[in-house]
């Protein structure tokens, strides 16, 4: 297996299905000439010409809408934003249009668009450039929300999301891109909606997402060297969400702690600890706990932001908690 | 309240009809059928809904029957249409059946929706007519998508959006059409400026009165157009096809029309923000009598032809209220079915208790 | 210092049992094994021995009367000694400790009263009130370490441990209870399994549907011409007579050889495979049923299986019947063929998780090779424990046997 950054792993998917199928193209500001604001497009334009790589006015809402009605039409848009924070700009076109054509139209009319970009904070880019909306969209019935934590599952989800026939909000992360892993050769999907066991473990369930799966990990191992075995479930797709890879292993463990980067109220968090608590009350041995990004507007001072966000030491304070050990 | 009617600046003037150029008689016979038909179709529709057959929100179209008839009747089969939610006008003469679309007003199964969608969502993608939308402006930008895949295939469609002047400062217009003259896309927009965003007259919402104006920021193409006359609006539309068909250029052509209603059935004909006298006045140039006094100038039809044809269609539309009162709603399941592709048949069944 | 005599329990279902007749008096002298009195338990009449040498004082009970198990009988001292009659229940624990092997009884809490005190709610996780309602551990008794005195897994699971402490609180103790079945199967090789989850699952479930074994039925047709022919030449061969049931309790310890999924039993929480075969027989007496075993009944030849089993049912029918004899079964075998019943369905004998219930061999019209032709027909039908034996597992053995029986060749192959 090739070991591959987060971004070239996007950039190996955005490729592979557009030389697959002629009717994929990507569209966003930056994309093209300037080789992607993250560089994912890298080498696009070169190899598909402007048509298939568009450079956009910076004007979200509108080309957000140019995606959804080319889509309408039977093409298969990427539409990049280049951070989900402007993409509040195009969210009437996400939620009030791609969300709603199929049941509007009564099965008629489908949108099979992506719209991607990075989403959440990054570093001290302050409060309106570092905000995760994943569970707005994952709020909306009609689309489906992927946030994949690895360059594996980047390009295995990313090249499903294009072949998706729903419209997929697919969430990345800047502070991903130059992360590196290992990533098969050849030809691979991987399904929408099906959680992943990053590490096995026996004592409690770490359940996260994107950004937040690498702090599970590091916590994990901090708290191997304790004696405390950790389950790790990155949940990859945020809706539809994966109930069974989750309960499987907190009806194992009997206690979960969730992980993740957004706002605490109705956050993912509050989803996947409704699913536990209703589906298997009795295999809880404590209370479902949430470490979660601190309910403020994000900083721009490096030590504040840092102290707003999830880490190790506050997962780990989390786990003894749910173990009724001393912290 | 008075309100005040801004004389157009100079060099704007509508367009007129070409007489050289008209269809054959059948064709301009077959216009005032279609104008009769959206009439009484929404003038029944107004009762259905007086009568709570039709619920939530229904925008009558009456008094601009022109545009709709006269720009669909130059395009193809094959172009792609977007409408604002004012759009029974538009469905009914692309050839959604007033059956199908009484059927979905009324929220049936047999409706072209389905029932999911209702009066503003009236769809049927096999007529290339792509709804039906709710939000001011916010399907502008499908619009230039749409001709953005035309051109992406290197087809010789068309895609023409409808909206209302109350839509032309929106964010969405503005990114919309400069995106289409940007590139250079096969689009025509079509603003139906009846004077009145719901309550506020154009003049107290816009700095620029002149719709047509804005097209000067993108470098657009436009005409202004009699609304009123459907050979008029036939004509200009066929001038922007050939643009859009032939050379990639898109259009703006604001149609200067007028609606005899209410914004919507909550809204009342006169008082809050037009008059009683302005009303009447604009009766006068009634796009149905308008046309009809023209087609019995040309000797192409008379009065008992138009009564005949008159009587044909209320039956039909009779024919069509009946229908669609008779239609049964859609199964309960169906409240699941089309939020996925995958589950057309079962539902997320996610609801209720939980 | 007297030695209280108790009313044991001598079979591992006894609850109480009438003394038939003291075989000693007051004022003899008994060595530690003499048989004091003859009991009847609720399988046979057993004898009662002095676990204790010295004089045997007073009878406390009658002949004839029933006691239940743990009550005192009589007292073995010295001569003369007066013994308060108070001491007899609470001395039990002593008497009945020699040499037996006891089972603890329901755990017991620790001293400490819960955290959670007084009209308080009380407060125990989830998984800690499912754990213990499985355990059938009192919660009020269990003392919590999570935050306000929540009740947690580790409450549980360390309660449930400390089994052995003695319980002042408890009035008469349980009687000592021989664990089921060891002593009589004692040096027979086994594993234990614990169960999957799969097994749990399944047994869980089933039990609540079905009653306390959920049981399934298979029947089979055994042509036993062959078989008939083959008893009469060996029969022919000399003394030591073969009956059919002889050659099914044969055939069926060699199938359970073949298929030791069904040679095992229920444990609650494992099952237990045995890798010895002993197959009971139903036999029966007076006014019940017991089952006398023939141990390693796959390895004895049909005229040991043939003598064992006349021996076992006529001492059966007496009553004479020593526990090692009934207790210790890994299979059982009813036949109801002599009162000429076609079939039937037998129930189990827990903790065994099978038994084979045999109807008569008769004559009858069936296809054979084709052909309309008159054979000697068995009709079996086996009850199984589902939470052992699944289908399939029951199906094959009951193959394997049908064809041992319809070839019985196949018995020495």
């Amino acid at each position: 297996m090739a070991v591959v950054t987060y971004r070239d792993a996007l950039n190996q998917a955005i490729r592979e299905e557009m030389r697959l199928d002629p009717s994929v193209f990507l569209m966003g500001e930056e994309v093209g000439v300037y080789q992607g604001a993250y560089k994912v497009s890298r080498g696009l334009l070169d190899e598909f010409g402007p048509m298939r790589v568009v450079d956009t006015p910076i004007t979200e809402l509108g080309f957000a809408g140019v995606g959804v009605g080319a889509a309408m039409v039977g093409l298969r848009p990427i539409v990049e934003f280049m951070t989900w924070n402007f993409a509040l700009l195009a969210i009437d076109q996400v939620v009030n249009t791609a969300a709603k054509m199929r049941y509007m139209s009564g099965g008629q009319i489908s949108v099979p668009a992506v719209f991607r970009g990075p989403g959440g904070s990054a570093l001290q880019l302050a409060a309106q450039h570092s905000q995760a909306f994943e569970s707005w969209y994952a709020h909306i019935p009609g689309l489906k929300v992927v946030m994949p934590a690895t360059p594996a599952d980047a390009k295995g989800l990313l090249k499903s999301a294009i072949r998706d026939e729903d419209p997929v909000v697919f969430i990345e992360g800047e502070m991903l891109y130059n992360t590196k892993g290992e990533v098969p050769e050849g030809e691979y999907l991987t399904p929408i909606g099906v959680a992943d066991v990053k590490r096995t473990g026996a004592d409690v369930t770490l359940i996260c997402h994107s950004k937040t799966v690498s702090v599970a990990l590091k916590a994990a191992e901090q708290l191997a060297a304790d004696g405390i075995d950790a389950e790790v479930v990155d949940l990859r797709t945020i809706r539809p969400l994966d109930h069974e890879t989750v309960l499987t292993s907190v009806s194992k463990t009997h206690r979960a702690v969730v992980v993740e980067e957004g706002w605490s109220f109705a956050g993912v968090g509050a989803q996947v600890v409704d699913v536990i608590q209703r589906e298997i009350f009795d295999e809880l041995d404590s209370p479902v706990l949430r470490v979660t990004g601190a309910d403020v507007p994000m900083p721009y001072n490096k030590h504040l932001e840092k102290a707003s966000k999830a880490d190790p030491p506050k997962v780990i304070a989390a786990v003894k908690r749910v173990m009724y050990l001393e912290p | 309240m008075k309100t005040t009617e801004r004389k157009p600046k100079a060099g704007s003037a509508p367009s007129v009809a070409v007489t050289a150029a008209q269809p054959d008689a059948e064709t301009q016979r077959s216009w005032l059928r279609q104008m009769l038909l959206i009439r009484r179709f929404e003038e029944k529709a107004g009762e259905a809904y007086s009568l709570g057959k039709i619920g939530g929100f229904c925008h009558l179209y009456i008094g601009q029957e022109a545009v709709a008839v006269g720009s669909l009747a130059a395009l193809r089969g094959d172009d792609y249409i977007t409408a604002s939610y004012r759009e029974h006008g538009h469905a009914l003469a692309r050839g959604i059946s007033a059956r199908a679309a009484m059927a979905e007003l009324f929220g049936k199964a047999a409706g072209c929706s389905h029932g999911k969608g209702g009066s503003m969502h009236l769809i049927d993608a096999s007529l290339g007519f792509l709804g039906g939308h709710g939000i001011v402006g916010g399907h502008i930008p499908l619009t230039t998508g749409m001709a953005f895949a035309i051109k992406y295939r290197e087809e010789d469609r068309v895609a023409v959006c409808y909206f209302g002047e109350a839509a032309v400062n929106n964010g969405a217009f503005h990114e919309a059409l400069n995106m289409a003259a940007l590139w250079k896309l096969p689009a025509i927009y079509i603003c139906e400026n009846n004077r009145y965003g719901m309550g506020t007259a154009l003049e107290r919402a816009s700095a620029v009165y002149d719709i047509s104006e804005r097209a000067g920021s993108y470098d657009m193409d436009r005409e202004i157009v009699d609304g009123q006359d459907v050979l008029v609006v036939y004509q200009a539309m066929q001038r922007a096809v050939k643009r859009a068909r032939e050379s990639k250029h898109p259009t703006l052509l604001e149609i200067r029309t007028y609606r005899f209603m209410g914004h919507s059935m909550s809204d009342p004909i006169h008082g809050h923000y037009r008059t009683r006298e302005e009303v009447e006045e604009h009766r006068k140039r009634d796009p149905i009598l308008v046309w009809s006094e023209k087609l019995k100038a040309d000797g192409l039809i008379d009065e008992r032809g138009i009564k005949a044809l008159d009587a044909d269609v209320i039956s039909e539309v009779e024919d069509a209220y009946r229908f669609a009162d008779a239609a049964p709603d859609p199964e309960p399941g169906e409240l699941w079915t089309d939020v996925y592709a995958g589950n057309r048949e079962q539902g997320t069944g996610n609801g209720g208790v939980s | 210092m007297a030695t209280t005599v108790v009313m044991e329990a001598l079979s591992p279902t006894m609850e109480e049992g009438r003394l038939v007749e003291w075989k000693k008096q007051p004022g003899d002298v008994v060595a530690v094994g003499d048989v004091l009195a003859e009991v009847e338990t609720d399988k046979a009449v057993m004898e009662l021995v002095a676990r204790a040498a010295g004089t045997l004082l007073a009878h406390a009970v009658a002949a004839g009367t029933t006691v239940p198990v743990g009550q005192a009988l009589a007292h073995i001292g010295a001569a003369g000694e007066v013994v308060a009659a108070g001491a007899a229940g609470a001395a039990g624990a002593a008497g009945a400790a020699n040499g037996r092997e006891t089972t603890p009884v329901a755990p017991v809490a620790v001293a400490a009263p819960p955290l959670q005190a007084a009209g308080g709610r009380l407060k125990a996780s989830p998984l800690a009130r499912r754990i213990a309602a499985d355990r059938g551990l009192d919660l009020q008794a269990v003392t919590g370490t999570g935050p306000e005195g929540r009740i947690v897994l580790r409450d549980v699971e360390t309660a449930g441990s400390r089994g052995t402490a003695p319980s002042a609180p408890l009035a008469a103790s349980r009687p000592h209870v021989l664990t089921p079945a060891e002593p009589a199967a004692a040096g027979s090789a086994y594993t234990d399994v614990p169960l999957t989850q799969i097994r749990k699952a399944i047994s869980k479930r089933l039990a609540q549907s079905i009653g306390p074994i959920p049981t399934f039925y298979l029947t089979a047709e055994a042509d036993m011409t062959r078989a008939a022919e083959a008893r009469e030449g060996l029969n022919a061969l000399g003394e030591g007579k073969v009956s059919f049931n002889d050659i099914v309790i044969k055939a069926t310890a060699l199938a359970l050889g073949q298929h030791p999924a069904c040679n095992a039993w229920w444990q609650e929480d494992r099952i237990r495979y045995w890798a010895d075969v002993h197959v009971a027989m139903a036999v029966a007496v007076e006014d019940g049923l017991i089952t006398p075993i023939i141990r390693h009944a796959d390895r004895k030849t049909l005229r040991e299986i043939g003598a064992e089993a006349k021996d076992l049912a006529l001492r059966a029918r007496e009553r004479k019947l020593k526990p090692e004899e009934y207790t210790g079964g890994t299979f059982s075998v009813s036949n109801l063929g002599m009162f000429d019943i076609d079939e039937f369905t037998a129930i189990i004998n827990p903790p065994e998780a099978g038994i084979l219930a045999v109807g008569r061999i008769g004559d009858q019209a069936v296809a054979y090779e084709g052909q309309l032709a008159i054979r000697k027909r068995l009709r079996l039908t086996m009850s199984c424990d589902h939470r052992v034996i699944d289908g399939a597992t029951g199906a094959q053995f009951l193959r394997t046997l049908v064809r041992m029986l319809e070839n019985p060749l196949g018995m020495v192959w």
